[in-house]
């Protein structure tokens, strides 16, 4: 298999490259037609990319983002849909923030009540994506819609619990109202980097653990080739005497648990509460993050760095004149443009793959062989 | 009691599969109505059927109505919408944008606009590039209140009376009022009799100050009933959501239609987001507040019919609206949801369905003794309501759904099997 290795590598790459470049040639038409020079842009975000702030700022974001994707990946192994990550992140990272930060916490040891906060974190994302599992499984619920529904009541619920008479004070000095602030014990500590006040979260290593992981349930063990073979068909898979349901419930868990780590870097590495600027809609970036990365491990480390960064050399744009919200509307072109030429190389494959087989066979038969 | 016992024969004939007479519908709505006036004078609750509620339900349903309509037209065609929220967001800014400049009609036709912007593009990704339809909507509800936001700041900036995140204001459609009626009707409304006076309040609340936004939407809501139902059109449209392969076998365009479904969808998603803006003065960052979202789960509450979506719109509408008048009403609402889960486990029962009967009935007695031993619902979870119910609805009574069969996959020309 000569051909392997030179024109599906290309192939592989083609697909995100031309998306990238589609996104920005699209954006730059935008920055032009409403009056803002693209290169004065570019210009900008670059400047924005040397000062060392911005890269620990892209990397801690990053985090976040390969946490949310591989959270999402795994449902996408399997042809399941976890849109409901975000919901699954917010009230994790809230009811963990609330039992780290209780003065009871105060007298645990650091690393167990490090670790008391991470598993309960994971508790609570696997609880909320076991009901749509559960609806799933019982009753044929499609998890597409469940998650876009808990998704909703979690927000509602986040409001409810996050009340100064419930789970949460008022933050001293601003309108914020938070959890109780996780004492220092509780805490991860942050990595210096030359040049920058801001610290990388020392959480960053969780993402790498947990990639790993992922990528070796996925490759190297029975249940992740369950797992794929399910995804890829499921009525091979029953026939092999695999448990469709109990896939699914299992994937489903493994989903919302690593969701539930999502919030974990910021919340024990930087903000140490869990208040109302907390950040939102991570589970959305996950979906698009996954996407571009084709739900493998190291491509999906790639795509959360590109996406990372973007966000953070967006602040730069604000400075400069330019609506930062060119960074958004960037990738939401990306997302779109990239599934798109996935599929167009795709079937550029499966034509190119008839080709060679006509050739490898001397010749393509006419139409009247075939239907003789 | 005939009345409840046709009911219950009907309720019984129903599950063979024969459809509802409106007869019926007109009988549930009595028995629903009877139902809210008893809650109303058990619990004092007078908000629950006054016509200041009913205004502002009507108000709130009508984006909602929507936004369930375009899910509706796309579904039919085979073409699952998640990006409803989107394009929304695209038709709230359009009626910003044109609609302070222009006047409120001008304002609703750019906001159509712009949704069949929103539309075109989920077409080209699903239909022509069969790119999964979940992943285009997601991506189109991370484009659009980007795109609305990049737009805002450039134009509103700087614009009298607006700012970066909103429009200046728009004036409000023309209101209508049915003179005689409303005076008479409230006079009725404020003698508080048992049915009677809450009758009265519902008219009441639908004959007075009517927005012509109202009225359009539910005229589109009949016209899209009878286009869908009723003409060789809307039957192609189906037959590409149902069995796109033996539509092709039979002439039909799928491609063609799936694209005028989702364009349809877009439109109406656009104006959902129009009167949204409108109806509410000015164009606003995150307006639409997860309304597209709510509008699919009308939609799916609604069985995937007109009828149905249109009730669902009206009940989370009426919540919305409770919601916003903050009073014991809301509370008022917990009795109504425990009442109506006890229904549909007795329903459950009798179709042989015991533990479904059994969840139905515990979640309804849960419902119950939250409103006993409570004084009021903490306004933040009343948003949830139409997410639960959806939830529940799903969960309780899915065998009554029914799905367009083909929904979601995607379809290549020559390709079927």
């Amino acid at each position: 298999m000569g051909r392997f290795s030179v024109r599906s590598v290309l192939l592989g790459l083609v697909a995100p490259v031309g998306a990238l470049v589609f996104a920005a040639l699209v954006c730059a038409l935008i920055l032009a037609l409403t009056g803002n020079p693209p290169l004065d842009t570019v210009d900008a975000m670059a400047t924005a990319a040397q000062r060392p702030r911005t890269l620990v700022n892209s990397l801690n974001s990053a985090t976040q983002y390969y946490l949310a994707a591989v959270a999402v990946a795994i449902g996408f192994k399997m042809k399941l849909f976890n849109i409901g990550v975000d919901g699954q992140y917010r009230l994790a990272a809230m009811l963990s923030a609330a039992l780290a930060g209780a003065a009871f916490m105060d007298g645990v040891p650091p690393f167990l009540r490090v670790a008391m906060t991470i598993v309960a974190a994971m508790l609570v994302g696997a609880a909320w994506s076991g009901l749509a599992a559960l609806l799933k499984v019982t009753r044929g619920v499609s998890e597409v819609i469940s998650t876009i529904m808990l998704n909703a009541i979690a927000t509602y619920l986040v409001s409810y619990l996050l009340n100064p008479a419930r789970l949460a004070e008022n933050v001293p000095g601003s309108n914020n109202i938070g959890t109780r602030p996780i004492t220092e014990g509780g805490q991860v500590p942050g990595i210096d980097y030359p040049g920058s006040t801001s610290k990388i979260f020392g959480l960053v290593f969780l993402a790498v653990l947990v990639g790993v992981v992922y990528w070796f349930v996925l490759s190297r063990t029975r249940f992740g080739f369950e797992l794929k073979a399910t995804g890829l068909s499921e009525s091979a898979a029953v026939a092999s005497g695999v448990s469709v349901q109990k896939m699914v419930v299992w994937s489903m868990l493994l989903s919302g648990a690593v969701a539930g780590l999502v919030g974990m870097p910021q919340l024990l590495g930087s903000s140490h509460s869990y208040s109302l600027d907390f950040p939102p809609g991570l589970g959305f970036i996950g979906i698009a993050v996954a996407l571009l990365g084709r739900n493998h491990p190291v491509g999906m480390a790639v795509a959360a760095l590109l996406w990372g960064f973007l966000d953070n050399a967006a602040n730069a744009l604000d400075v400069s004149g330019v609506p930062r919200e060119i960074v958004l509307i960037m990738q939401g072109v990306i997302v779109l443009s990239v599934v798109v030429a996935y599929e167009l190389v795709r079937r550029y494959r499966v034509r190119a793959e008839q080709r060679d087989v006509g050739r490898a066979l001397g010749r393509t038969k006419t139409l009247e062989e075939v239907s003789a | 009691m005939s009345g409840g016992v046709t009911l219950e024969q009907k309720a019984v004939s129903a599950k063979r599969g024969k459809r509802l007479s409106p007869m019926v519908y007109l009988l549930i709505a009595v028995g629903a109505l009877a139902v809210l006036s008893l809650v109303r004078v058990l619990s004092g609750a007078t908000d629950l059927t006054s016509s200041g509620t009913v205004q502002a339900a009507l108000i709130a349903a009508v984006p909602i109505a929507m936004a369930a309509l375009a899910g509706l037209w796309a579904e039919r065609a085979g073409v699952i919408n998640i990006g409803l929220e989107g394009m929304m967001v695209l038709g709230t800014f359009g009626a910003g944008y044109a609609g302070y400049q222009w006047g409120p009609w001008a304002g609703v036709a750019f906001g159509l606009v712009l949704g069949v912007v929103g539309g075109l593009l989920h077409a080209v990704a699903t239909v022509t590039f069969g790119v999964d339809h979940i992943i285009s909507g997601v991506a189109i509800n991370l484009l659009a209140p980007g795109a609305a936001l990049f737009l805002s700041k450039l134009y509103f900036a700087d614009a009298p009376g607006g700012g970066q995140k909103q429009s200046p204001r728009i004036a409000d459609a023309e209101k209508i009022t049915i003179p005689g009626a409303s005076d008479l009707l409230g006079t009725v409304e404020a003698k508080r009799w048992f049915f009677v006076s809450d009758l009265a309040g519902v008219l009441r609340g639908l004959t007075t100050e009517v927005s012509l936004l109202t009225v359009l939407a539910v005229a589109l809501l009949v016209l899209t009933a009878w286009v869908l139902w009723r003409t060789p059109f809307g039957l192609r449209l189906r037959s590409c959501g149902e069995a796109p392969t033996a539509a092709e076998s039979l002439g039909v365009n799928v491609y063609r239609y799936k694209y005028l479904a989702v364009v349809a969808s877009g439109a109406f998603a656009g104006l959902g987001g129009a009167f949204l803006a409108v109806s509410s003065g000015q164009f606003r960052d995150g307006q639409t507040g997860g309304r597209g979202f709510i509008g699919l789960a009308a939609m799916i509450f609604g069985n995937w019919r007109p009828g149905g979506l249109a009730t669902g719109a009206t009940l989370f509408g009426y919540t919305d609206a409770m919601a916003l008048r903050g009073s014991g009403a809301v509370h008022a609402l917990l009795l109504l949801l425990g009442i109506a889960l006890l229904v549909v486990a007795v329903i459950q029962y009798r179709a042989g369905h015991h533990v479904l009967s059994g969840v139905a009935a515990a979640i309804g007695v849960l419902f119950a003794w939250w409103y006993f031993t409570s004084d009021e619902v903490p306004p933040e979870l009343v948003g949830a309501a139409p997410y639960v119910v959806t939830l529940l609805v799903l969960g309780l009574a899915s065998q009554r759904l029914r799905v367009p069969r083909a929904i979601g996959v995607p379809y290549q020309r020559g390709q079927g099997v």
